[in-house]
């Protein structure tokens, strides 16, 4: 322990495969051919880390659908879960997908997969001390870079947190509507290779049925649904990849490109999905039925504005109420509403 | 010189299209082919944004045949940044500038190119022509992607173009020299490629630690310098320890 920083210790006591750290990408080295890694639902990762007072982009745990379970070492850690419908508990007491909670020490969170949703996020407020590869802590494991030693994290794993503050929330849900997203419809802007592809096969993409399969991860989500088919073959000669890319290689069955996707790439891309709707499509899981929606630049960017405007409001946390909790637990909780602004840093 | 225009050339001087990758990346486009002159372009364009990048510009990654620019539309909005890339590619000027040329140590044993024999093989070649042959050439890094510090190299002999292979083959080991369609890779990430293993360089395109953690950039130009398994072995060792063991010459 540093002499003077207050630390903790978060411990990981079990962790499902492919839960990493992350904050908001390793970002500037694309022309290198480095990966920016980040979140998979970039919004749930701000909300989690707003409701606990660290700054948008702040290194969170992002749990993937195996669920994790962790507790604190030498002080107390004020945390936040947001992100798909995970099961939470605190010491065995449920507590509602989307909320803060003062994590004691030796106190047990559990996170389990729940009704919907893929991954879910863990801030802590504070820092975690890991170092940075490129300036980011985000974790891409296929060149090990970021996280812990450039891989998922693990049980036994003991992240050290720095300046954990020493607030100590009453549990509460926080209140994030827009965090409650169907994905019925997944919107797009069509291109950067939408000629590749006659008019009816760009009719078909749009109309599905789609599924995310069960090849997903964080690199790409591969989808069932109809074989589409070029007009012009399907080797390009290499460009650059966006995040929400949907290449189509020689089988006709697309694939999304995701957050941990290789920088550069050789098959035609007919849509890109617009930055909003990427947490969206994250979360969906296998065999959920969606079709995608072609909107203008300008639409893709209102959306953005609409996102941005919520985040900026600050985020909203209710003192939970009685018939969530059992009455012992709520014995002398200060049940007064919290709302933590943008700019405050924990 | 004959009437007859190149095709690649005339597709290098056409306009740019610019053509959206979402709302939060646009390309700009200057041809579809593997071609210097389409890629001069695009790194030249590269170079003149990155010296004065218009405000809300997040990245540039520059390929063989287009620029992908990042933005945030929320500071920048698309019309604006076309704008802005027109009036850059006006004070583009002639050529490349401040292409180094490098020199990298590759070793073609057979332990180091674990494919070279069955790439000879298909090529109707033997295995120390192959090497000679890819030794001798000279190469210009189109792009780099797919791995941090991975270089994509044209200039690959006639004699040495080979199809990539139906289905991957398994990972390959850092500093891999590769070829498969028509290019040549250094690829210094261990993963599954659909390429040609033909050599190994000792050498580390990307080092954490090093000033320059990435080695080379898009628009260097390269040769191999062949090496014997012994010398490889001293070479990795000092590149080890953080020695750039490659030779670089500015332009």
């Amino acid at each position: 322990m540093t002499a003077g920083v207050p630390e903790a210790i978060i411990r990981i006591l079990s962790a499902g495969p492919g839960t990493t750290l992350q904050d908001a990408g390793r970002h500037g080295y694309l022309r290198y051919g480095v990966t920016a890694a980040g979140p998979m639902d970039s919004l749930a990762h701000a909300t989690a880390n707003l409701a606990v007072g660290n700054p948008v982009g702040s290194t969170a745990i992002e749990v993937s659908p195996g669920g994790i379970e962790v507790t604190a070492e030498f002080a107390s850690l004020s945390v936040a879960v947001a992100g798909g419908e995970f099961e939470i508990s605190l010491d065995g007491r449920p507590l509602p997908p989307a909320a803060v909670l003062n994590l004691d020490e030796g106190a047990v969170l559990k996170i389990r997969t729940g009704r919907s949703g893929s991954w879910c996020y863990l801030a802590v407020a504070g820092r975690f001390v890991v170092p940075k590869v490129l300036g980011s802590h985000a974790t891409h494991t296929r060149t090990g870079f970021g996280g812990v030693n450039g891989r998922a994290i693990i049980a036994g794993d003991r992240l050290r947190i720095e300046s954990p503050g020493s607030s100590k929330p009453s549990p509460g849900a926080i209140v994030a509507p827009w965090l409650e997203r169907p994905v019925d419809t997944i919107r797009v802007v069509l291109g950067p290779q939408h000629d590749y592809f006659a008019d009816d096969q760009i009719a078909a993409f749009l109309a599905g049925p789609w599924s995310v399969s069960a090849k997903r991860d964080r690199m790409a989500y591969f989808l069932d649904g109809p074989r589409l088919t070029h007009a012009r073959g399907y080797n390009i000669v290499s460009d650059g990849i966006a995040m929400g890319a949907i290449q189509v290689p020689g089988d006709g069955r697309p694939i999304v490109l995701m957050a941990d996707r290789q920088s550069t790439g050789g098959y035609p891309k007919i849509a890109t999905v617009i930055g909003p709707d990427l947490g969206r499509l994250a979360q969906a899981r296998p065999g959920t039925a969606f079709g995608f929606e072609a909107v203008s630049i300008a639409q893709a960017v209102a959306a953005r504005r609409e996102e941005a405007a919520w985040l900026s409001r600050g985020i909203v946390v209710e003192p939970l109420v009685r018939t969530r909790l059992s009455s012992e637990f709520l014995l002398g909780l200060n049940l007064i509403d919290g709302v933590v602004g943008r700019d405050t840093v924990g | 010189m004959t009437a007859k225009v190149d095709p690649g050339r005339a597709t290098a001087l056409s306009a740019p299209r610019f053509l959206d990758a979402g709302e939060a990346a646009l390309v700009v486009e200057f041809g579809d082919v593997v071609d210097p002159a389409i890629n001069d372009r695009v790194l030249a364009l590269d170079a003149v944004l990155r010296a004065d990048p218009p405000a809300g510009t997040a990245e540039f990654v520059p390929t063989y045949r287009s620029l992908m620019i990042h933005y945030d539309p929320l500071l920048i909005d698309r019309d604006t940044l076309v704008a802005m890339v027109r009036r850059a590619m006006e004070a583009v000027t002639e050529g490349r500038a401040k292409a180094a040329t490098w020199t990298l140590p590759c070793c073609y044993d057979a332990s180091m190119a674990e494919d070279i024999d069955e790439a000879a093989q298909i090529l109707k070649l033997t295995r120390d022509q192959a090497a000679a042959l890819h030794a001798k050439a000279a190469y210009r890094v189109y792009m780099c992607g797919f791995t941090p510090g991975q270089v994509y190299l044209g200039g690959v002999p006639k004699a040495l173009v080979i199809s990539r292979r139906p289905a991957p083959r398994p990972p390959h080991p850092a500093g891999a020299v590769l070829i498969g369609g028509g290019l040549c890779v250094v690829a210094p990430f261990v993963m599954p490629t659909g390429w040609y293993v033909i050599g190994r360089t000792p050498e580390r395109l990307y080092a954490a630690e090093r000033k320059d953690a990435f080695l080379i950039q898009a628009g260097d130009n390269l040769r191999f310098d062949p090496i014997d398994v012994a010398t490889f072995r001293n070479l990795e060792q000092r590149a080890a320890s953080g020695e750039i063991v490659a030779r670089k010459a500015a332009a």
